[in-house]
């Protein structure tokens, strides 16, 4: 990149009187390497919108689809049932290192070395903050409530009803239409502090059981009686949600957390290069700072976007 | 950019921080009202869900816009810069439009085979088919409709 830039420059300085076919003419007024930078920009647009759209197709396709604030309601520190408090905080980092970010580039503009240097250290930082924020929230998932890939325990009530206990028969625990539940799985703690807690209290051999059945990889399926519908009698058990979710789940957040990631890498490689004086001798008012600064408000915009399709809606 | 001095620029930078925590904070409050955990049973409302819902696209495509006119500072770029990236994302309205469509056939054609799935089987006529007897049963090989 440095290079380019450069050889550019020159052209420029060489071709102020030539043709427009001599090179060195700017479009739109504005650099090469931004102009690029903007368009790069608009195809990963693109991209991640098409991901987006292929979530909701998928949503509509699907009779019922995880609540977002009963899948996302944990936080570190043993919060539970605090709807997308955690993934709000993981916002405010992101907008906090955008703002930090544009501060870089203020400094960069009127040549302030250090202040550069400072304020792109602070947005790093947020950066690695958010990065950190979503593996909790990844190992959670994961490990504690055991969604992956190709297995979504997050499934949703469509018919009214009422729980049965481990022995077959009917408890006071009553399900309404619309209901979320988790589907636990044997011998593991499953982080959501609420009903069904004691399971080393029954037997959880795989199998059919009276009041639940357990599939082959252990998870826990309890059954209840329908009391509504044209099904109102029959003892049914809970199924398990949207098989797509969790795919477009971890894809999608994980291919915006590799744009965090390598924004990340590459914030710190030009904090290196403006603390070196790099930009400072070639005197263009940082603009390698204002185009990783375009990359980073992107990644912040993105975000803006999977939290209103994943977390809001 | 030479568009506003230093001093300017500073406070508009950090106006816009208090203006996207805010806009983020709302955004939060309409989410959780609108599944009924700041006041139960609001939930139950359907027209809700879509007042919230289009609520929370407006405010998102406004936190993107504020990102990247102020942010980005696409308001001091030429328009044919901003003309030239912007343009090309009408093409997803049209996506969008077109992929709900079809997510929502989707649906409603599993629906139809799961009912028509559910319909008893209609009787074959017994005079119609040529069968054996084994062991007792019936084994009808060929059906001559």
């Amino acid at each position: 990149m440095a290079t380019t830039d450069t050889v550019i420059e020159k052209q420029g300085m060489q071709n102020q009187s030539g043709s427009a076919w001599d090179g060195g003419n700017e479009p739109f007024k504005a650099s090469y390497g931004k102009l690029m930078m903007w368009y790069f920009l608009l195809s990963d647009a693109f991209t991640f919108a098409g991901f987006l759209i292929a979530y909701g197709a998928l949503r509509f396709s699907s009779p019922t689809w995880p609540v977002p604030d009963f899948v996302f309601s944990t936080a570190p520190f043993g919060i539970h049932d605090a709807p997308l408090i955690f993934v709000t905080v993981m916002s405010f980092l992101l907008i906090i290192s955008s703002v930090t970010m544009v501060r870089a580039v203020q400094e960069g503009q009127r040549e302030n070395k250090n202040g550069v240097v400072f304020w792109m250290l602070l947005t790093i930082l947020g950066g690695i903050g958010f990065l950190g924020c979503q593996a909790w929230e990844w190992t959670n998932l994961i490990a504690t409530e055991h969604m992956t890939v190709d297995v979504n325990p997050f499934g949703t009530h469509t018919e009214a009803g009422v729980y049965l206990d481990a022995d077959g028969k009917e408890t006071e625990e009553v399900i309404e239409v619309g209901d979320s539940y988790l589907i636990h799985k044997a011998g593991a703690g499953h982080g959501e502090g609420d009903h069904g807690g004691d399971h080393a209290a029954h037997d959880y051999s795989a199998g059919d059981h009276a009041g639940y059945f357990v599939n082959e990889e252990g998870f826990i399926q309890r059954k209840f009686l329908v009391t509504e519908g044209p099904d109102a009698g029959m003892v049914k058990m809970e199924s398990f949600g949207p098989k797509a979710f969790g795919a477009l789940f971890f894809f999608i957040t994980g291919f915006h957390g590799f744009h965090v990631f390598s924004g990340v890498v590459f914030l710190f490689i030009i904090m290196i290069n403006a603390g070196s004086g790099l930009y400072m001798a070639r005197k263009n008012g940082h603009e390698m700072v204002e185009k990783i600064g375009l990359y980073w408000h992107f990644v912040d915009l993105v975000w803006v976007f999977v939290f209103l399709v994943f977390y809001l809606l | 950019m030479g568009h506003l001095s230093y001093e300017e620029s500073k406070k508009l930078v950090y106006k816009g921080l208090v203006l996207l925590a805010v806009v983020t904070l709302v955004e939060v409050f309409f989410s959780l009202l609108g599944k009924g955990h700041i006041i139960a049973g609001l939930e139950d409302y359907n027209w809700l869900a879509y007042v919230v819902g289009l609520i929370l696209i407006v405010l998102s495509l406004y936190k993107a816009y504020f990102i990247i006119y102020d942010f980005m500072h696409m308001r001091y770029e030429v328009k044919g810069l901003a003309v030239s990236v912007l343009l090309p994302c009408a093409l997803l309205i049209w996506a969008i439009i077109a992929f709900f469509q079809e997510g929502t056939s989707w649906k409603n054609r599993r629906e139809l085979i799961k009912e028509k799935d559910e319909l008893p089987a209609k009787d074959q006529s017994k005079e119609n088919l040529q069968g054996m007897m084994l062991e007792g049963k019936v084994v009808e090989f060929e059906f001559r409709g």
